[in-house]
């Protein structure tokens, strides 16, 4: 890897250290089984290869001039291969696509792996490599890119094709039509924030000519006119810019639970109250520069926090997104299109190979497999014929089928497992916050000390009874204490985002950083959620007849030995079976399959092989025999290979206190392998569990008191991770699964999920110093206040004071930055 | 001294002027990203114009 190279050195220098080929996309040393030595420029992977090309024939090799002067690493494009074709249908150009001039249609899209310069040029040149592509705008700020393109010319999901290859996978339903509704969030915020920004420095510079008159002397005409002026710039800033702390504040009263802008709002009301009564009688203090600043500063930190949160989206758009909108229903002989939400029961429907199922039922004719990965996470397919069931959301592999329909939209289990994301995440209690716990405490005690300042002044000097209680609660308005967590959470969040993990929220920091269970899913998780060809038994050029043969297929198996290599034979005539090939390959009659083929296609399986087989079963390997001319020649094992960071991850979370446990739907043979060979104490390790018993354990955990986080990748995992304090969704994961995620990680393996319960723990302990500083400080005034020596220029110097410490601390602090390795 | 009777006034009138600006600037989405145009000022290729819409088309939007 490219991390051993020194970090910090151009990518030039770099490349003199390295002697051995370079690959012309991304740098890294080219493997030696990928060197052609005839060639001019070198690929490490297909990906770099394609990227490559699609750059050269739109003449944008500047790229590459681009990343040079930047300075920073490419990474090899990892395409996620998806066909996108639900951003074809007419239901989401409906929703999520705003017609423009011209017929051009403009919608955006949520980008992940966007880290330099180079790569927005990229973006912003997408209508080179994409003809139909009118104008291609990033946003760096949200990770969005705003796609406007011509759809007589192309569809969107040729446009989306196009850049998963290049390497940015586009995410349609993440942030979608809500960008807009967004973006005036935050320009409204902003507003305030200006407002209440301009009438801060304006009061304060009054306010600095009342401080000091009040030891040189003032002509009471002058001091009248700056203390009426600075009331009429105080009001709008306190009751329109800081309008969001009293309805704060009345939500909590009225739910009854702790927030922090009960204090905050307590203290403005006060200390404007009695500010503009003293205004009116013409003495006594006024406040109103601190409440300007307590205002603006608070919405400062509502700001930065605002503005690095990641909105979460509604489960329900996403069922259309995982199963084709349309099912092929058969009619006698004729066939037609139907919205596959109201195919009626009892129908029969076609499923072609390669297609996905649109419907649950019952296969009355054909036989074939089925990938059914994406609904339970088991990683090899499922071998059906008539009578078996099948379910909407998994994939027809093999050979076409008939399916009579016992279900369809939202009554497949697909729309009942996505319904109750769905619903578990609506019913779920918000998160209290640490800083909204403490405020919940602070204004009792603010309350019993200014009620007993008021008792005790009062009998000593009735006078000055209600001036010393205003200026204790304007003293105590926690200011401070209201910016430390959003300046710590906002600070945390970039860093994390750079980092390759993307909170929704900073509540989840909050929950990640106390330990519990984290409960991994198995396939595309632990291990790298496809099948890779792991063991060879039998003579090395074989290999080259069984790519041949499988080289077009798409099947699982067919897809691991496209990816163990190139073939240099070519393959004339081909037949898929249910199981396994027949293939003419260099003249020779080439079988791969299962064991169930082979015998089939044979009579029987040589006496030889039962050993091996027996030995790849039990290592908790799929088998796939190869046969050339009639006779059994070799023996692959295959295997969905452990994440080559899992364990190093797994253990960092150990030492971190917390138990980690793996529930898949995978077969408890392949889950006991797998832990096998990741060697990490688990605190339990099951397998065979469906997508509901997911949901069921982990609702069940969480009833019975225990934190629990589930780390997965799939749709069978979204449900349990809307059940679980925090979901993690790991990089590659299904498009449901982002959505059910509190957390999701943009960069492949576990590495980030260690980072990310690491960093929050860091920042826990930055908000905790920032909540601390501020409560010291405002024991300091609440000392001022009572003793009755708390003048309005204390109170103005002590405000941002404590602001600014816990500022500093809170920004200088290192939260989400990769752990150095010792 | 009573020169403050006129000139505060004043003083405020600006600062209005100013968080009007301010607004009409928020408002038209002015600090919508401030991070990409930093970026994509250096990189506009004379060579090469991008084949996107016209500044003035975008404007009419």
């Amino acid at each position: 890897m490219a991390a051993a190279a020194p970090i910090g050195l151009p990518v030039h220098a770099r490349r003199q250290l390295e002697p051995e080929p370079q690959c012309a996309h991304c740098d890294l040393p080219v493997p030696v089984t990928q060197v052609e030595p005839l060639s001019e420029r070198q690929f490490c992977c297909d990906g770099c290869r394609s990227v490559y090309a699609i750059l050269h024939d739109a003449g944008l090799q500047d790229y590459y001039a681009q990343r040079e002067r930047t300075a920073l690493e490419t990474k090899s494009p990892q395409p996620s291969q998806r066909k996108f074709e639900e951003l074809d249908e007419p239901s989401f150009r409906e929703s999520r696509c705003q017609p423009c001039a011209n017929g051009v249609l403009t919608t955006s899209f949520f980008i992940e792996g966007v880290h330099c310069s180079a790569c927005v040029w990229l973006l912003e040149r997408l209508p080179r490599v994409a003809p139909a592509v009118v104008e291609a705008r990033y946003d760096l700020t949200r990770s969005a890119l705003q796609v406007s393109w011509d759809p007589t010319k192309a569809r969107l999901s040729e446009v989306a094709r196009v850049l998963d290859s290049l390497g940015y996978t586009p995410h349609p339903s993440h942030q979608a039509s809500s960008i807009t509704e967004q973006r005036k969030g935050d320009r409204a915020l902003l507003l305030r924030l200006g407002i209440a920004g301009a009438a801060a420095g304006n009061v304060m510079l009054m306010a600095l000519a009342l401080y000091s008159g009040q030891f040189s002397g003032m002509a009471a005409e002058y001091s009248a006119l700056f203390r009426w002026a600075s009331l009429a710039i105080a009001t709008p800033a306190v009751f329109w810019a800081g309008s969001a702390f009293f309805r704060g504040g009345l939500a909590a009263l009225r739910t009854r639970t702790p927030h922090m802008d009960l204090p905050v709002s307590l203290g403005l009301l006060a200390g404007y109250l009695g500010g503009a009564v003293n205004t009116v009688r013409g003495q006594g203090e006024i406040y109103f520069d601190s409440l300007c600043t307590l205002t603006f500063l608070l919405l400062v930190g509502r700001y930065l926090q605002r503005t690095h949160q990641r909105r979460s989206t509604k489960a329900n758009d996403l069922i259309q997104a995982l199963s084709p909108a349309t099912a092929c229903v058969i009619d006698g002989e004729s066939r037609r299109e139907v919205p596959a939400n109201s195919v009626a029961v009892g129908s029969i429907v076609a499923v072609d190979a390669g297609v996905r199922v649109a419907v649950d039922g019952v296969i009355t004719a054909g036989s074939s497999a089925v990938d059914t990965s994406l609904l339970t996470g088991e990683s090899f397919p499922e071998e059906v014929a008539v009578g078996d069931r099948v379910h909407a959301g998994t994939t027809n592999l093999a050979g076409p089928l008939r399916v009579r329909v016992e279900s369809a939209g939202r009554e497949t289990r697909l729309g009942r497992l996505l319904q109750s994301v769905e619903n578990t995440q609506r019913e779920r209690a918000p998160v209290v916050r640490l800083a909204d716990r403490v405020a919940g405490y602070f204004v009792v005690a603010v309350v019993a000390v200014a009620a007993f300042t008021l008792l005790v002044w009062w009998q000593l000097d009735a006078g000055h009874a209600i001036d010393h209680t205003v200026a204790l609660l304007v003293v105590t308005c926690p200011c401070a204490l209201g910016m430390a967590t959003p300046l710590a959470v906002s600070a945390a969040l970039r860093a994390a985002a750079q980092n390759g993990i993307l909170f929704k929220g900073g509540e989840f920091i909050e929950e990640l950083a106390r330990p519990g269970v984290i409960v991994f899913d198995k396939t595309g998780t632990l291990t790298e959620g496809r099948l890779a060809l792991v063991s060879w038994c039998g003579d090395e050029s074989l290999k080259d007849f069984a790519r041949a043969a499988e080289a077009n297929s798409g099947h699982p198996i067919a897809r691991a030995f496209q990816r163990s290599g190139e073939s240099s034979l070519s393959c004339s005539s081909r037949t898929e079976y249910p199981g396994g090939i027949r293939a003419q390959v260099a003249g020779k009659d080439v079988l791969v399959g299962s064991r169930a083929f082979i015998t089939d296609q044979l009579g029987s399986v040589p006496a030889f092989a039962l050993r091996p087989l027996q030995a790849q079963a039990k290592a908790g390997r799929t088998p796939v025999l190869i046969a050339v001319d009639g006779e059994v020649r070799a023996i692959a094992g295959f295997a969905d290979s452990v994440r080559a960071d899992a364990a190093a991850s797994l253990k960092r979370l150990i030492e971190l206190g917390f138990e980690v446990e793996v529930l898949s739907g995978d077969d408890q043979r392949v889950v006991d392998s797998v832990v096998r060979q990741l060697g990490v104490p688990f605190a339990s390790a099951c397998g065979g569990a469906t997508p509901e018993a997911k949901h069921a354990v982990i609702s069940e955990r969480r009833a019975n008191g225990q934190r629990v986080f589930m780390v997965g990748d799939g749709v069978n995992d979204a449900a349990a991770m809307a059940a679980a304090n925090v979901g993690i969704a790991v990089h590659g994961g299904a498009e449901a699964c982002l959505a059910a995620a509190d957390v999701f990680t943009t960069r492949p393996g576990l590495d980030a999920v260690a980072l990310a319960a690491l960093g929050a723990r860091r920042t826990m302990r930055v908000i905790r110093t920032g909540i601390t500083l501020s409560l010291a400080y405002n024991l300091v005034g609440i000392g001022l206040a009572v003793s009755g020596h708390l003048d309005p220029l204390w109170a103005a110097i002590l405000m941002p004071l404590s602001s600014i410490t816990v500022v500093g601390a809170a920004l200088r602090a290192r939260t989400f930055t990769a752990q150095q390795r010792s | 001294m009573s020169i403050l009777f006129l000139i505060l006034p004043v003083t405020l009138l600006l600062s209005a002027g100013a968080v009007a600006a301010f607004a009409w600037a928020t408002r038209s989405g002015q600090f919508d990203d401030l991070e990409t145009p930093a970026i994509r000022l250096l990189h506009e290729d004379a060579t090469s114009p991008s084949p996107g819409l016209t500044p003035r088309e975008k404007d009419t939007r």
